[in-house]
């Protein structure tokens, strides 16, 4: 367990950027050996302190105390030499890199000149045995699994002799049981001394890992606590500054006919391998099927399958009756495809465009926005106001492009782009990844009213929480394929992990049809 | 390297040295044409090389540059117009001359990219576009200062082009040189042997220090490199301007190994073709001047025949045709593009500007 | 809904200065840095600016002669123009306006041969003018097509395209092409004929501007309406701003793609034609030299806007014309208008020196166009 002595305080720590102040006189403390969970949602200001912490930013004002003694911090050049590492979420790693070579850059060992890739390897194996971390260093990263690479990083903070270890928001790309995996490593890192703060949002996380959790809201520390003295909802209310409702209210599907059948799918991802192995599910009008699994099983690769963005190896798709297998989108969302993308800056959105335009985006062609090959513009310009006032998008006027707008406002315009067209199947992936609790809340409620409205809703997302609790039905998806199709009201999270783990159970659920 | 790629470069070439051995075959024995073959693709090899090494330190770094060719057309003219200098009106001897000519042709293409790296770098300017604003730099001022300062009233030259201090002489490497028939393979000019050293060590230093870890880091994933310690603009700049200096060496091959005078315009899409041969090479050292030798073949070929001109069998006249021979190396490098002949992987930061 | 759309005009207006201030002030710096060349050079700047808008503005026959120069500018600007609309680079202008202006050289003298009939001019100009407008877009829509299927990367294919086009009109104009003309020393065509010929605007000998100049003007008037007010034209402008969401939206990115190249294959292959059968009556070796990048040059410098493109090759001709008369007055070289321009660009593209120099606020909207090589 932690000691009373602080290795690290921040003190006052104030950043300003344009148009908002991300850290407001925030106080943090960190005890020698003890895990420090940093709870906020997205926004909150917990990857800005943490990044001044490491170097990236300097605080506009207030001052850092390491062992006592006020440090200088102007790059990660001095962090790491202060002993502080820091595994990003998203991973800081060269794919094209050996392992060993990922951990040495920037610290290189060279003999006369050569680097010295030999010397690095003993290190990073030793490393990897002294902390049980099974790292290989003449792998090359981009052939590793996340969890693996996840490690790697780890290694690289550990081969610097780091004291203080930041982790942001690790358990994100991890499955359950890996998550339990970095548990261990951690509370083995304290043992020996290391101090660890931890970024999440996961609530329950929090509860099961920290000694002590400190909550940010809107750039402030709301208050710390320690796990026996608070529980999810005082901890989601002090996130969020007002009660939160954790579970979406809804009433019973009722499901009708299939609006999507899958058949045997198989697609391949860019790099030629399988990523899609023999997917067979169907959804049903005015069900939610959630499709369950860490990130990297494929479930990007289907979602772009199903919507034309990627060819089809083999299998069969038919929406609304209609076989679209293969087609280019147009065609697919004339069929009656909604889709809300994963990447909604990259697929769903043309940043530079106005509100308005990004509105029409999918059917820009069609009557009334255009006759022919003419642009109806005044057609464009009502539909945009009227979505906007439907959906409440929070925009200074139609015309402003819509990068100026937050993400959460973002994604309602994609949703109302998309629930504003005769759909009969909305494809929702990752629809609330990096939103605030107000637009999480929005959109679950758009989805759910969709369904009771008779669409069929396919939900694919890494968060279990969320396909809990929206999810009529479930689908766990691991390396490729369907573990296991589970109605939502018998389904738990710990067989939904082990499923994800790609492990079926010998007992297994009641299967829905 | 991928086989695929090995095998079409050894066809080509041996299909193009096949060639000039058939049609010469009258005149002198195979080996003589063999050697003569590959002495002269080796030395016109050399501004393809030196381009594509240019084009490695810079896109390796994750700076795009298509501002080569005007890199190169910018120091040939001051390189030469160095020499010329010394030569002419500070009466130096015609060596020390030639030397201080590839020494500012070195650094005009230290400077070009300097501004290139400001461009790019600092101002965040599209890359691409900045490349072609070199370029157009580069034309303007060329055929300004080319027509100012020799046939423009008031110039110190009195309206002529004065006697260039010629080329820089082979260099005849002893032992090597001395191989009766194929030694000529071995007496190269300076900067053709430079441009192979270069290539060794451009490789060495890519792949065995720690400064080549670290531009490759940059060019692949500049915010990891960043988390580490390293400086992201500082390691941008230093390669681009290293970039710089091959470009350079490379045009002062034009006007001061090649032939010795100045043309606008000289260039002729060296630069571009430079690029095709990174690409191709796959943005490694060892790959690029493999390509370089490809191009570099099918000009020696065109040169070549032109000495077997009466022997030539009517069937091959159309290869004569300078428009037809001339026009390999163009559709050589589209075909490389289409990556029919196997894919390449670009750095993945190459052409982004890195902010903070 | 905030009330953004009563002071409509006002804020289009300022909208429209802002947009001008930069090109404006980068012209200044350009024209002050040539100036400074020139003084070092050991030329007077004053005497040799007074010379170049005398010969560009001065009188009836300069404002024709700078119409006459800018009416291919026009249509090369729009042509780079609307590919980066597309998201792409043609640097290959060079090579689809000399193809363009062959093609048109070829139907313009040798038609009514192979027919061994007089053509009316209403069917012999459109057909040289169209067909050199074909031969263009076909000669952009190669790259366009090994783009779209094979990634490979525009930039480098134009520019191959463009040496490959000079070796073959280079061929064709020594060769089978060339002037039959006993006193001919040139690599020319012969003249085409009568009725393959664009008249001028006036009856003047002195007054070369042709009815060309006035082709040029509406041409950037449709190529606008296509870009903003066409489906087309959305589908243009959505896969240069972000291929992905193009995709998406149903866009047949691949089509669109060569579809892109080949109009602006045809605005350059319409320059050339327009200069073989309104000004030259004939093709000559070397005449599309540098209209590559001046196109390049005026394309960034009109802001990839059709009517800033009229503005900015209006420029670009003045300046041309006007090297003339001051080399003729001060013997400074016309070259030096390249250096200018090449300043004028540099600035241009980097608006942040010129906003540096000058202690002018940041706008956002940075054209990038490099997405690294693909594949």
């Amino acid at each position: 367990m932690a000691d009373n002595i602080i290795v690290l305080e921040a003190k006052s720590i104030s950043k300003q950027f344009p148009g908002v102040l991300a850290n407001d006189r925030v106080n943090f403390d960190l005890r020698k050996g003890e895990i420090h969970a940093l709870l906020g949602e997205n926004g909150a200001g917990k990857t800005t302190l943490m990044n001044i912490l490491y170097g990236l930013y300097r605080p506009d004002s207030g001052e850092i105390l390491i062992d006592g003694k006020e440090a200088i911090i102007h790059s990660p050049e001095d962090s790491i030499t202060l002993g502080i590492g820091m595994v990003h979420q998203h991973f800081m790693l060269i794919p094209v890199f050996s392992v060993a070579e990922n951990v040495m850059l920037g610290d290189e060992t060279v003999q006369h000149g050569i680097l010295d890739r030999k010397s690095v390897a003993i290190k990073v194996r030793d490393l990897s045995h002294k902390y049980g971390l099974d790292v290989d260093p003449q792998a090359q990263l981009g052939q590793l699994s996340v969890g693996m690479q996840q490690r790697v990083e780890i290694v690289k903070t550990l081969y610097r002799d780091a004291q203080i270890l930041i982790l942001d928001e690790p358990t994100a790309v991890l499955t359950p049981q890996e998550a339990e995996d970095l548990f261990r490593i951690m509370r083995d890192l304290t043992k020996r001394g290391v101090s660890i703060i931890f970024i999440t949002h996961k609530l329950k996380e929090v509860l099961a890992i920290a000694d002590r959790i400190t909550v940010m809201r809107a750039g402030r520390v709301v208050g710390s606590t320690t796990p026996k003295e608070t529980n999810e909802a005082k901890l989601a209310s002090m996130m969020v500054g007002r009660e939160v409702i954790l579970t979406v209210r809804k009433e019973a599907a009722k499901p009708k006919e299939d609006v999507l059948q899958v058949e045997n799918l198989h697609v391949q991802d860019d790099r030629g391998l399988d990523a899609v192995r023999g997917i067979s599910f169907n959804v049903r009008a005015g069900e939610i099927l959630g499709i369950a699994g860490v990130q990297g099983n494929g479930q990007t690769e289907l979602a772009e399958a199903l919507t034309g963005l990627r060819s089809i190896k083999g299998g069969k798709i038919i929406l609304a009756g209609i076989d679209v297998t293969g087609k280019p989108p147009r065609p697919i969302t004339e069929a009656g495809m909604g889709h809300i993308p994963e990447d909604r800056q990259r697929y769903g959105l043309v940043l530079s465009y106005t509100v308005a335009d990004n509105m029409v985006l999918c059917s820009y062609y069609l009557r009334p926005f255009a006759i022919g090959t003419m642009i109806q513009q005044e057609a464009v310009d009502s539909n945009a106001r009227k979505l906007i006032e439907d959906y409440d998008v929070r925009t200074p006027s139609p015309y402003v492009p819509v990068s100026k707008l937050s993400g959460g406002n973002q994604q309602k315009v994609i949703v109302a782009r998309e629930l504003s067209r005769p759909v009969k199947l909305l494809l929702a992936s990752q629809p609330t990844r990096g939103l605030d609790v107000g637009s999480i809340e929005y959109i679950h409620k758009q989805i759910v009213a969709m369904r009771d409205r008779g669409v069929g809703v396919l939900l694919i997302s890494a968060e279990l929480d969320e396909i809990m609790s929206l999810s009529d039905r479930i689908a766990v998806e691991y390396q490729g394929q369907i573990m296991d199709i589970v109605d939502a009201k018998q389904a738990d999270k710990e067989s939904l992990g082990l499923l994800m783990a790609g492990i079926k159970s010998s007992e297994t659920l009641k299967t829905a049809a | 390297m991928d086989w695929r790629r090995f095998a079409v470069i050894a066809l080509v070439i041996i299909i193009m040295f096949g060639t000039v051995v058939l049609v010469g075959i009258a005149h002198d024995s195979p080996l003589v044409i063999i050697t003569s073959m590959l002495a002269t693709t080796i030395a016109v090899a050399t501004p393809l090389t030196l381009g594509a090494l240019s084009g490695i330190y810079c896109e390796r770094a994750g700076v795009v540059n298509i501002g080569i060719e005007g890199m190169m057309l910018g120091a040939a003219f001051f390189g030469w117009l160095a020499s010329i200098y010394m030569n002419t009106i500070f009466h130096f001897p015609a060596m020390v001359s030639l030397l201080v000519g590839v020494i500012v042709a070195i650094l005009t293409g230290g400077l070009f990219a300097l501004l290139h790296a400001v461009l790019s770098i600092t101002f965040k300017v599209d890359q691409i576009i900045g490349g072609t604003v070199i370029n157009i730099l580069a034309t303007g001022i060329t055929g300004f200062l080319n027509r100012q300062m020799f046939f423009g009233a008031g110039s110190v030259f009195g309206g002529q082009v004065p006697h260039s201090p010629g080329v820089l002489p082979r260099i005849h490497i002893p032992l090597l040189a001395d191989i009766p028939v194929i030694g000529r393979i071995f007496e190269q000019q300076p900067i053709a042997l430079t441009a192979l050293a270069l290539v060794i060590i451009t490789h060495f230093i890519l792949f065995y220090t720690r400064w080549g870890l670290r531009t490759r880091a940059v060019g692949e994933h500049p915010r990891a490199a960043d988390t580490v310690g390293i400086n992201v603009i500082r390691m941008r700049y230093m390669n681009v301007i290293i970039g710089g200096f091959m470009a350079g060496l490379g045009g002062g091959y034009f006007t001061l190994e090649s032939i010795s005078s100045f043309e606008p315009l000289m260039t002729n899409g060296r630069g571009f073709i430079a690029l095709a041969a990174m690409i191709f090479g796959n943005w490694t050292p060892f790959g690029a001047w493999a390509a370089a030798l490809v191009f570099g073949a099918a000009q020696a070929l065109q040169i070549n025949l032109q000495f077997f001109r009466t022997s030539i069998p009517p069937q091959l006249a159309f290869l004569q045709n300078s428009y037809v021979v001339g026009l390999a190396p163009y559709i050589l490098t589209m075909l490389i593009l289409t990556g029919l002949i196997g894919k390449t992987i670009p750095p993945a930061a190459d052409g982004k500007a890195y902010e903070k | 809904m905030q009330n953004s759309d009563e002071k409509g005009f006002a804020k289009n207006l300022r909208r429209l200065l802002d947009s001008l201030l930069v090109p404006v002030l980068a012209i200044l710096t350009a024209v002050i840095l040539g100036g400074l060349i020139i003084k070092v050079v050991g030329g007077d700047p004053i005497a040799a600016y007074k010379g170049l808008i005398q010969g560009s503005f001065g009188s009836p026959k300069a404002l024709s002669e700078t119409a006459v120069w800018a009416t291919p500018y026009i249509f090369a600007g729009l042509a780079v123009a609307v590919a980066f609309k597309g998201g792409l680079f043609n640097i290959g202008a060079e090579g689809q306006l000399a193809l363009g202006a062959v093609t048109a050289a070829l139907i313009g003298y040798a038609l009514p041969t192979w027919l061994h009939a007089d053509i009316p001019a209403y069917i012999h100009i459109p057909l040289a003018v169209g067909l050199g407008m074909l031969a263009g877009a076909i000669w952009a829509a190669i790259p366009g097509a090994l783009k779209a299927y094979t990634g490979g990367h525009e930039v480098i294919n134009t520019i191959m395209m463009n040496y490959i086009a000079l070796n073959i009109t280079s061929y064709l104009l020594n060769g089978p092409m060339r002037d039959p003309d006993p006193l001919n020393l040139s690599a020319r065509t012969p003249e085409i004929a009568v009725s393959a010929r664009i008249p001028p605007i006036f009856n003047n000998p002195l007054l070369r501007v042709h009815w060309g100049f006035v082709l040029a003007l509406i041409v950037a008037v449709i190529i606008w309406w296509l870009l903003w007010k066409t489906t087309l034209g959305f589908e243009i402008r959505t896969v240069g701003a972000n291929p992905d969401a193009a995709k998406y939206a149903g866009i047949n990115v691949k089509r669109t793609i060569i579809i892109t190249m080949a109009i602006s294959g045809a605005l350059a292959g319409l320059a050339g034609a327009i200069e073989v059968t309104a000004l030259n009556y004939r093709h000559e070796l070397g005449f599309s030299i540098g209209y590559g990048f001046d196109a390049i040059a005026i394309a960034l410098l009109g802001k990839t806007n059709p009517f800033g493109v009229i503005l900015a090759a209006i420029l670009f001709g003045a300046m041309r014309n006007g090297a003339t008369r001051m080399q003729f007055l001060t013997q400074i070289p016309v070259d030096i208008i390249s250096v200018i321009q090449a300043l004028i660009l540099l600035f241009v593209a980097a608006d942040a020196i010129i906003r540096f120099i000058y202690h002018i606020r940041t706008r956002e909207d940075r054209v990038v166009l490099t997405r690294g090589w693909g594949g």
